[in-house]
């Protein structure tokens, strides 16, 4: 097993703290929240004390929040809503670098007959306003932009893109997924109308996540058949994981100024460490962060090569966002901030949680030279791997 | 784990590959497993062929039992360009291609193994049933002991390098051993059927050939797909129409449609003239092969070792009837019984030959007994016993 997890956008280990609030839930304590007797009366209370403590994370009131068991989920129930309110015809605007579950769930509104522009990203990783905002038209009815990217870790200007949303009443969702636990997120006053949240990527559990939607907006079930969420999420709740999720959102609300130094001193301890590997560029680096993210370019360096390397040496992390397959293509958030795809093959995503200890990097800086010098020994210089392969498979003896 | 012994087990999430793992793992020497993506067509469910995404996930799961990482690595553009497209201008050029050898000689050997070097990997291991043997001149590349589960003939255009850095456990055993052991062992694999021979095609050649073709026409220059091809006898006498020429294979006997006396069979196949010739089974058999492409897993016997390879053994003389000349056990496909016969040069190799040196070398292969069946496209390997000495590739009848 890999000793040192530096991996955290993907997932993030469970804080002991949200452990033992949770286990209760999965022990002696249970019950279905609909229930009338006892038993479900303290499974509601359960349900209903974590929404508080994720409303007071967001600054926003309990009722307005929605319970599903991604945000995934959650994404695609406010697209998908869009979609079929609208019968097929509207417009939506979308950021490049969004998520799969925003980019495929548009995908699906396209194919329903809707427009979708794709706003495309600067080179620094941020997607400007005013394009997004020049993207509106009349028939527009919904804009995605993510407060921070999962690849990249770039923060995405949401309040300036909201303000004129407003202004013009076309309702934004903003998937806040990688940003909420890392960064302070007031979603009233960011101004959008749909924000999304998941407990794994700040400490909590799996299966845990949260559509805040305001007051008045537009809001489809996605699953039918139960009047849970107020009519908003059929389903029995899972009241271990948002038990959970309450807790980690209660933590994060007050250690969120401490966490975001602590993973900012990991960030720059790996970044300043970083000059002393040849040919080793961070994405963005400029550009307003995530404060525990680091996306590095290796030039003639396949990332998936370096990545099995490193695990094999003890090391986790990624070459982008975690896929299904298991496997790894050009990113196409890499693509869209203008990098090749060779380059593109040629990076890692670095993600620090607050777990990670300053030796954890020194270690990691030291196993990184190391594999990276052992793996461009092995692959010529001029040719990056997958440039090589291409070169290769041209010709071919028949 | 240092780095310097580490090996790579390629698992398909079948069964010989899942054992060949486990057992590799048991034996306490690093190892990592590597899956390779090829044929990612997920949408069509081919669930049980070697290349299906849920055969990853099988893998994925076996790795997990053995407690080795497991990576997937996605070669479908390598695959599309050294295996698929290959097959489909095989078939266009009337040959009927042998697709398993090329994967294994260019994705799962030179490929892989050069995948599995830069992770640090020197040897990598697979679950293919054939032995590697200490000869006196370096590895030799032998058949399994299991002779109903040979495969080495998928294996003739490998090079003694890369035997030297390979590893096939699953040669001294049976297919019902490899079973058992996954049973003993609780792989979650045990019970899985054989993958089919060829992975990629999922509802029959024409089929393949046509989509392929009409995805890519600019990787097909020429090729002309859909017309009915005209069936003759030998004399070019018409019978009849068929379906289009390259749904047919030497040897074919089923699904001609012509009333005839006697069974009728096909014999050869013209792309250009879009005709396919059909006859009696007598006139199926030849007296040898014309083979391209030459491949000789080191030098041939009586070679001396300190020379480079040879255009052919003793480098004699075509032209001089009494000079030597190689005799072998041929097998003209996977499944042959394999026959004797004399292997004679009818080309040499050109300066300027690649790394796979003898690729434009012809040789001809006289049977000591005529033979069915010689199919253009196919592999013909050279054994002497148990011994793979290389092979060429069928172009032709010889005579």
């Amino acid at each position: 097993m890999p000793a040192v997890y530096l991996d955290h956008n993907a997932t993030t280990p469970l804080d002991p703290r949200v452990r033992e609030a949770m286990l209760p839930w999965l022990g002696e304590r249970h019950g279905n929240p609909s229930s009338l007797h006892r038993f479900g009366q303290a499974a509601r209370n359960a349900v209903e004390e974590a929404r508080e403590q994720v409303a007071s994370l967001l600054s926003v009131r309990p009722p307005e929040l929605v319970f599903t068991a991604s945000g995934t989920e959650a994404n695609n129930q406010v697209i998908e809503g869009v979609a079929q309110r609208c019968g097929g015809r509207g417009h939506l605007v979308i950021s490049a670098i969004e998520h799969p579950s925003v980019r495929e769930a548009a995908a699906r509104a396209e194919r329903l007959g809707l427009a979708v522009t794709r706003v495309a990203p600067g080179p620094d990783g941020v997607v400007p306003a005013s394009e997004v905002i020049a993207a509106l038209r009349t028939d527009t009815l919904l804009v995605c932009l993510m407060l921070a990217n999962n690849e990249l870790g770039t923060l995405q200007p949401v309040a300036e893109v909201a303000w004129e949303c407003r202004a013009r009443g076309v309702p934004l969702l903003c998937d806040a997924v990688q940003a909420v636990g890392k960064v302070p997120v007031q979603a009233r006053e960011l101004g959008v109308e749909y924000l999304v949240l998941g407990a794994h990527k700040f400490s909590g559990p799996l299966g845990a996540a949260a559509l805040w939607v305001r007051g008045g907006a537009a809001l489809e079930p996605l699953l039918v058949g139960g009047s849970q969420e107020r009519r908003r999420r059929a389903g029995t709740e899972n009241v271990p994981a948002l038990v959970g999720l309450g807790e980690a959102a209660a933590l994060a609300e007050a250690e969120l100024a401490e966490r975001g130094l602590q993973l900012a001193a990991l960030r720059d301890r790996f970044e300043a460490g970083l000059a002393e590997i040849p040919d080793a560029i961070v994405h963005c680096r400029m550009a307003p962060r995530l404060p525990n993210t680091s996306h590095v370019a290796f030039a003639g360096a396949e990332g998936e090569a370096l990545l099995i390397r490193l695990d094999l040496a003890g090391f986790a992390v990624s070459t982008g966002s975690a896929c299904s397959s298991g496997t790894v293509e050009p990113s196409k958030t890499l693509l869209a901030i203008g990098l090749a795809p060779a380059e593109a093959l040629c990076s890692l995503r670095v993600s620090f949680g607050i777990a990670n200890r300053p030796h954890e990097i020194d270690a990691f800086l030291a196993a990184l030279g190391r594999e990276l010098g052992e793996l461009r020994r092995l692959v010529p210089a001029a040719a990056p791997a997958a440039v090589a392969a291409l070169a290769a498979i041209e010709a071919p003896p028949k | 784990m240092s780095a310097g012994r580490l090996t790579a087990v390629a698992m398909s999430g079948g069964l010989d590959s899942s054992v060949t793992a486990w057992l590799l793992a048991q034996s306490g020497i690093p190892v990592i497993g590597l899956s390779m993506l090829l044929w990612d067509r997920s949408q069509e469910a081919v669930n049980g062929r070697c290349c299906g995404a849920l055969d990853l996930s099988d893998a994925r799961r076996v790795a997990q039992q053995a407690g080795i990482p497991h990576y997937t690595l996605r070669l479908d553009r390598e695959f599309q360009a050294q295996v698929v497209d290959p097959f489909v201008a095989d078939y266009l050029d009337g040959r009927t291609p042998s697709p398993c050898v090329r994967c294994n000689t260019w994705i799962k050997f030179d490929l892989l193994h050069e995948r599995a070097r830069r992770l640090g990997a020197e040897r990598i291991a697979t679950g293919h049933y054939a032995r590697i043997v200490d000869g006196p001149g370096g590895p030799e590349l032998h058949a399994a002991r299991d002779a109903g589960k040979d495969q080495s003939y998928y294996l003739f255009e490998l090079t003694r390098e890369q035997l030297a850095a390979s590893l096939f456990p699953l040669g001294e055993l049976t297919k019902s051993e490899v079973r058992e052991l996954a049973r003993q062992a609780g792989l979650v694999v045990a019970e899985k059927g054989e993958s089919m021979e060829v992975c990629f095609v999922a509802h029959g050649v024409r089929e393949f050939v046509e989509t392929q073709v009409a995805a890519a026409p600019g990787r097909f220059p020429g090729a002309v797909t859909g017309a009915p091809a005209t069936l003759v006898d030998r004399a070019g006498g018409e019978l009849g129409a068929g379906q289009p020429y390259y749904r047919y294979t030497v040897g074919q006997r089923r699904g001609l449609g012509l009333p005839a006396r006697q069974p009728l069979y096909v014999l050869a196949i013209e792309p250009r003239q879009n005709r396919v010739v059909v006859g009696g089974e007598e006139e199926l058999f030849a007296r040898g092969l014309i083979g391209e492409r030459l491949h000789w897993i080191g030098p041939p016997p009586g070679w001396p070792a300190d020379l480079p390879l040879p255009a052919l053994p003793a480098g004699r003389d075509p032209a001089d009837p009494a000079s030597p000349e190689l005799v072998a056990t041929v097998k003209i496909r996977s499944r042959h019984p394999g026959v004797a016969a004399c292997i004679r040069p009818r080309a040499r190799r050109r300066p300027d030959a690649g790394a796979r040196g003898a690729a434009l070398e012809t040789v001809e292969v006289e049977f000591a007994e005529p033979q069915r069946g010689v199919t253009p496209g196919q592999a013909a390997v050279f054994y002497q016993g148990s011994r793979v000495l290389g092979g060429c590739w069928i172009q032709g009848r010889l005579g």
